[in-house]
This record gives structure tokens, C-alpha cells and sequence, in this order.
């Protein structure tokens, strides 16, 4: 079941991936990425819930069942996470992002060391550099940018489909994800993303950066970047996989977190 | 490659990839009841849908997978489950949303099979329905009650051939917080996308027109992943924990995809109509050619409504791409590639001629289905509605003399042939 917080008195829907953790379990912090939700980590979320942690899967404000508006810098939502972390009484987690939620989780660890044991980055850049065609597109014309945002997630083959999860066909699920977000969220989310700028290498916690080669939106090498600044990171590289990893190779992504986030049994 | 590949791509290759091992570029018929685990951690992985991948075949299996993600793909929805049956996937609908005390409002021409199990089978498991006139959707609208779960159609009606108005009935239903389920099994997916329409949920009968080849049995239910199921509030099954899961509330962890899922994790695996790998396999084959076979399908069907509408041995013709059907320039706007390829006619000469019609018919096959490369014929008077007097025929729009086509790929002046050779003898029966 999920819980609800309230943070700067608004409403924050919490996904726990099913479990029931105990008092003393170690928290897992999952941030999604721009015009998604809580939804994207269903697997890794109900993994790591059955093995005893305490799941915290937050919507981001303005996301699927958190109260908006939508927060407009990555700093912003870093700050927010914090408090979320506080009202949720977790002292510190670790911290896995996707995309924009991992920009936000390299901000957290930046401003807010202390909350952060280790970090697992999937799919990330820094910069985050977002096409003007993109950005007008989610200001002006959402079903537009929601094309050209799902289809550049996708690897070529990933658009095709062939995903081990029977049954789903991704690239719908995904547009699908994205025309959920309230109007406007899209594009503050963008544009939160290409304006941030920070020094990775002042991240000072152990670090998975997880990489897919045929990510059009985030490349491998600029993920690899990422990680070639902190030190001591780790990075899994993901053959064939484009940025909507969680999906398109969910296992492997998952196996890669195992390595990463610790269990405690 | 493009931002969205098109519908023949999509029908080619949705879906499927070369096999890892084999390198085999068909799809492979994975005919194994079960699928080795790896581990014991990513056995329980797979039950708590923490991992992807195949239990047992009744709940997933790979060639199935591949038919799920295309129709999935082809239809514009989030997921598909393929069962054994077209039926099949229509239970699997109902009984994913419906409970006992609920209830469904439908049109009242749809398939036979589909109106026994509305009518006379699930009101014994307190499901019970109201049957619309699919031309009115005032009349939709009017029919819902507070426990109305669900409002149902089928693109064309059967055997009328109405065409539905689905964005106006996607309406009614939305007006009042129910998603609107489409039987789109004599349009595939070529000819309309409900979903386009405002529809959240799909069923075909595969067997028909999706394969084309008439050699199996097997249906589809298709997410499309739109519908809020949390605002509407009267999806219990969706919105609350599910105790046969752990608890899991769908829509809260598979937000779009909660519909689908919760019909895979509890009527799949409860009720089990699941589809054969093999039947998968067929239909894939099938839907390879979807296009081409429908584009040929419609061509005849309209040469052959032209030649019929011509012939002094009949009476009316009835196909929505004729102007003089009611709902042509509703066709044209829903089903601008034409209105399939059934088709259905008024001979002069009522049941008699009816049956000397269609025993005189040498290439047009006389038999209970649609939807298959070769042409076939029903006259319903004598077969499936038979027990009907000609008082119950007229309530239910059925002319004595009422013809059914289904009109398939043969060259078309050999159709027209046939069927004009067995109008000859049909009126030369009852002069």
C-alpha cells in the first residue's frame, strides 16, 4: 500500500512497492524522471520491498497523485526531496534516479550530503542539454513533445517493441505516462533539466551510473562522463538499450541496482 | 528510423525480434507449458512481478507475447493478453470489471455468441445487461444505472452491419465515469482504431480477419490505457487492495497499464482461457498481411455490393460504403478505408430462396464464420436463427430472405459468377 505525506502543506503520494518494511529497515529513495511518476520503478520498488527495505517512491510535485504546481528548477526539487525525506522521517537513503530524477538525485547529494549513502544514476547527462524543438513542442503543443519525448526514449529497436515483460507494448505505455501529467508539468520539467548545471565530481558517495548504448536523450558518453567524475563510481553499460531502460531492460537494470543499493535482510 | 513506425512496419514487426539463440526470424513457437527459473530469487522475482518473463503458459508465453505487443501496437493501446477464444477475451473484460450486482449496457446488434453471454449466462453470476439501439447513443446514455460498469458495441453491428458512433458513445460512457469497450473484429485495426475514437478497450475475435486464414480460434483484449479508473471511482477491482495479490492495488503501481494487468494476474490466471502458442503463431502469420488482405477484402466486398444492389433476384443490399445504407457518412468519417468486407442482402423469395441460394453457391462457402482469405455464406433465417418465426425474425432485423457474406480474396469476377449463377436458380425455384 502507499502512504501520503504532507510536505509545505501539499499533499505527496508516496509507491512503497507493496511492503510492509520494519521499523529499522534501510530506506530506498526512487525519483522519476520529467512527465512521469512513481510508476516507472514498479519492479525495482516491489523487489527491494520484498527483500526488507523501506521503499520511498515519491510523485514529484505536479506528478501523478503529488499535489502540484510543478517545481521548476532541479535545485528546487532536490530542496523538496529533503524535506520529503524529513516529513517521511527517513534520515538517509540510498538514492536512485532516472533521467531527470537522477539529475535530482546528484543535486540532493550536492546540497544535502548527509541524506545520501550511494547514489544509482540511470540515464543521465550533465548537462542535460534539451533540443529547442522539444522544449517549444511542450510548451506549445504537448501531444507533439510527448511523440518526439517517448519515440527519442525508445532505442531504434526498442520502438518495435520485443520487451521481455509479456504483454506490454512499452512505447504506448510510455505516451501514455507522459499525456497523464498535468498541462505545463512537461515543459517546466525540460526546462528544469536544461538549465542545471553541477560539478559532479563534488559528489562524494559511492555511485552507480547506469548507461544504455542507444540512448538518443541521454548518450553513454555522457553518462560515462558523469561517472568518470566521481570518483570511485561504478558503471554498467547496457548493450542495445536506449534511455527507457526501465522498460526495455528491466532485468538487467534491476541486477545492476542489486549491486548498487544495499539490502539489508 | 522515425519517431513512430507505420502500421505495416508495426504488422511485420511489432513485437518480435530475431531469436537471441537461433537467430531464427520467425517468430519461434515456444510450446512449453512452463520456463525454467534461473534462480530461486528471480523465481519469486517473477510471482511478484518484480522481473520480466514467462511462469507457465497459462499466464504468459513468449510466441504469445509477441501476437499481445503487436495487436498492442497495431490498435495504438498499452497491452494486450491473447485468449483462446474471441468469447474468451470478452469474459476477460467483463470479469475484470464487473462484479456481481453490476451491470453493463450494450447494443443490442452485436455477435450472437457475445449477446448469449450478456443475455442468459452472466445474469446467473449476477452480471446483468440492457441492450441499446447501437444508432441512438441517447439510448446509452439513458440506460445507465448507478452499477453500470461497463458500455459495450462492436464497430459494425451483427448482423445489421450498423456502424457505431464510438466518439458519441465514448461520450455517453465517459459522462458518466465508465470506459467503453469495442468489439473491433469485422474492422481490424487497419480499417479503425476505437481507441482513436475515444474507446479504452478493444476485444477482437482472432480468428476472423486478424489471421484471415480461418485455421484457428482465439481472441484479443487490448489496454488502451486511457481510461482513469482512480477519478471514475467505481472500479473496486483497479482502485483497491486486491487480497489475491498481496494486496496490490493496480492502478497505483501500473498507472496506464493497470486494466491489463489485473486482467493477466487474476482472469488469466483464474479462469485460464488462454491462447495456444501455436494459434499465436497463426495469427502472427496472419497479421502480416493484415493490410494487404483487408485493402483486397474491401475491393471485392464493394464490387460485389455493386453487383448485388444491380441484380432484379434482390431485393436491398446492405454495406455501410453504399450510400444508400443509414450510417454511410458516418462510415466515410470512422471507416474511410471502407467498412469491411461483410456484407449482408435481402433475395427476393424469402427463406426458400434463401436456401436455394446458398446451396447452389459452389465457391462461397456455407458456414457459421467471417473473416476468412476465402469467401463464405450464412442465410440466418435457416441456421442459427432458425428456431424464429418470421414475427421474431422482423424484431430482430433479420429478413427471411437475409443473406449473409463474408467476402473473401478470390478474383471477384469468379465470386460474381457464383453468385449469380445461384440467384438464377434461387428465382427460378420460387417462380
Amino acid at each position: 500500500m502507499s502512504v501520503r505525506i504532507e510536505v509545505d502543506g501539499r499533499s505527496v503520494f508516496i509507491g512503497t512497492g507493496s511492503g510492509h518494511p520494519a521499523a529499522d529497515a534501510s530506506p530506498v529513495v526512487f525519483i522519476h524522471g520529467a512527465a512521469h511518476d512513481h510508476t516507472i520503478w514498479v519492479m525495482p520498488a516491489r523487489y527491494f520491498a520484498r527483500h526488507g527495505m523501506r521503499v520511498v517512491a515519491p510523485d514529484l510535485p505536479g506528478h501523478g497523485r503529488t499535489d502540484g504546481p510543478a517545481l521548476t528548477s532541479v535545485e528546487e526539487l532536490a530542496d523538496w526531496m529533503d524535506r520529503v525525506l524529513d516529513a517521511a522521517g527517513v534520515r538517509n537513503a540510498a538514492i536512485v534516479g532516472h533521467s531527470m530524477g537522477g539529475l535530482v538525485a546528484m543535486s540532493l547529494a550536492i546540497r544535502h550530503p548527509g541524506r545520501v549513502k550511494s547514489l544509482s544514476l540511470l540515464g543521465v547527462s550533465v548537462p542535460m542539454t534539451v533540443t529547442e524543438r522539444l522544449l517549444t513542442a511542450a510548451r506549445d503543443d504537448e501531444p507533439a513533445a510527448n511523440d518526439m519525448a517517448n519515440g527519442w526514449s525508445h532505442s531504434a529497436r526498442g520502438r518495435l517493441g520485443g520487451n521481455p515483460n509479456p504483454g506490454f507494448w512499452i512505447l504506448g505505455g510510455g505516451s501514455r505516462l507522459i499525456a497523464r501529467a498535468d498541462r505545463g508539468v512537461h515543459h517546466a520539467d525540460l526546462t528544469a533539466c536544461n538549465a542545471f548545471k553541477c560539478d559532479p565530481s563534488a559528489i562524494r558517495v559511492p555511485t552507480l551510473v547506469i548507461v544504455g548504448e542507444a540512448d538518443q536523450m541521454t548518450p553513454a558518453r555522457s553518462g560515462k562522463a558523469v561517472a568518470a567524475a566521481i570518483a570511485g563510481s561504478r558503471v554498467v553499460s547496457l548493450a542495445g538499450c536506449g534511455h527507457a531502460m526501465l522498460f526495455e531492460q528491466p532485468n538487467q537494470v534491476l541486477d545492476a541496482l542489486i549491486g548498487s543499493v544495499a539490502i539489508k535482510a | 528510423m522515425a519517431d513512430k513506425s507505420g502500421f505495416d512496419t508495426l504488422s511485420l514487426h511489432a513485437g518480435q525480434r530475431p531469436d537471441p539463440v537461433t537467430g531464427a526470424r520467425a517468430t519461434p513457437i515456444y510450446q512449453s507449458a512452463a520456463f525454467v527459473f534461473p534462480d530461486t530469487d528471480f523465481a519469486a522475482g517473477l510471482f511478484n512481478i518484480e522481473r520480466a518473463g514467462h511462469v507457465y503458459s497459462r499466464l504468459s508465453n513468449p510466441t504469445n507475447a509477441v501476437l499481445e505487443e503487436r495487436v498492442a501496437a497495431l490498435e495504438g493501446g498499452v497491452g494486450a493478453i491473447a485468449t483462446a477464444s474471441g468469447q474468451a477475451a470478452m469474459h476477460l473484460a467483463v470479469a475484470t470489471l464487473c462484479s456481481a450486482g453490476d451491470h453493463v449496457v450494450a447494443s443490442r446488434s452485436i455477435y450472437g455468441g457475445t449477446h448469449n453471454l450478456l443475455a442468459y449466462t452472466l445474469p446467473r453470476f449476477g452480471i446483468t445487461t440492457t441492450f441499446v439501439n447501437p444508432r441512438d447513443p441517447a439510448a446509452f446514455a439513458a440506460a445507465i444505472r448507478p452499477n453500470t460498469r461497463l458500455v459495450f458495441g462492436e464497430t459494425l453491428g451483427n448482423p445489421g452491419l450498423e456502424v457505431l458512433n464510438v466518439p458519441a458513445v465514448a461520450r455517453v460512457a465517459h459522462d458518466a465515469g465508465l470506459p467503453l469497450l469495442i468489439d473491433s473484429t469485422f474492422t481490424t485495426p487497419y480499417l479503425m482504431r476505437p481507441l482513436d475514437f475515444g474507446a479504452d478497450l478493444v476485444l477482437h475475435s482472432a480468428t476472423k480477419f486478424l489471421s484471415g486464414h480461418g485455421i484457428v480460434i482465439g481472441g484479443v483484449l487490448v489496454d488502451g490505457g486511457t481510461f482513469d479508473w482512480e477519478a471514475s471511482g467505481k472500479f473496486a477491482t483497479l482502485t483497491e487492495p486486491y487480497a489475491g495479490f498481496h494486496d496490490l492495488v493496480f492502478a497505483e503501481e501500473f498507472g496506464p497499464q493497470a486494466f491489463i494487468t489485473r486482467a493477466r494476474k487474476e482472469g488469466l490466471r483464474d479462469f485460464g482461457a488462454c491462447m495456444a502458442p501455436t494459434t499465436a503463431f497463426h495469427i502472427l502469420q496472419g497479421l502480416e498481411t493484415l493490410s494487404l488482405r483487408m485493402d483486397r477484402h474491401v475491393a471485392n466486398a464493394h464490387r460485389i455490393a455493386e453487383f448485388l444492389a444491380s441484380h432484379a433476384a434482390v431485393q436491398s443490399v446492405s454495406h455501410p460504403d453504399l450510400e444508400s445504407h443509414p450510417d454511410h457518412a458516418l462510415a466515410k468519417e470512422l471507416l474511410p478505408r471502407g467498412a469491411g468486407a461483410v456484407l449482408s442482402f435481402d433475395i427476393k423469395g424469402g427463406r426458400n430462396a434463401g436456401r436455394v441460394f446458398i446451396e447452389s453457391l459452389s465457391i462461397f462457402s456455407h458456414l457459421a464464420n467471417i473473416g476468412d482469405a476465402k469467401s463464405l455464406v450464412i442465410h440466418p433465417a435457416s441456421t442459427t436463427h432458425h428456431r424464429m418465426d418470421p414475427k421474431a425474425l422482423q424484431a430482430a432485423g433479420i429478413g427471411e430472405g437475409l443473406v449473409r457474406l463474408s467476402v473473401g480474396l478470390e478474383d471477384v469476377d469468379d465470386l460474381i459468377d457464383d453468385l449469380g449463377r445461384a440467384l438464377g436458380r434461387a428465382q427460378k425455384a420460387v417462380a
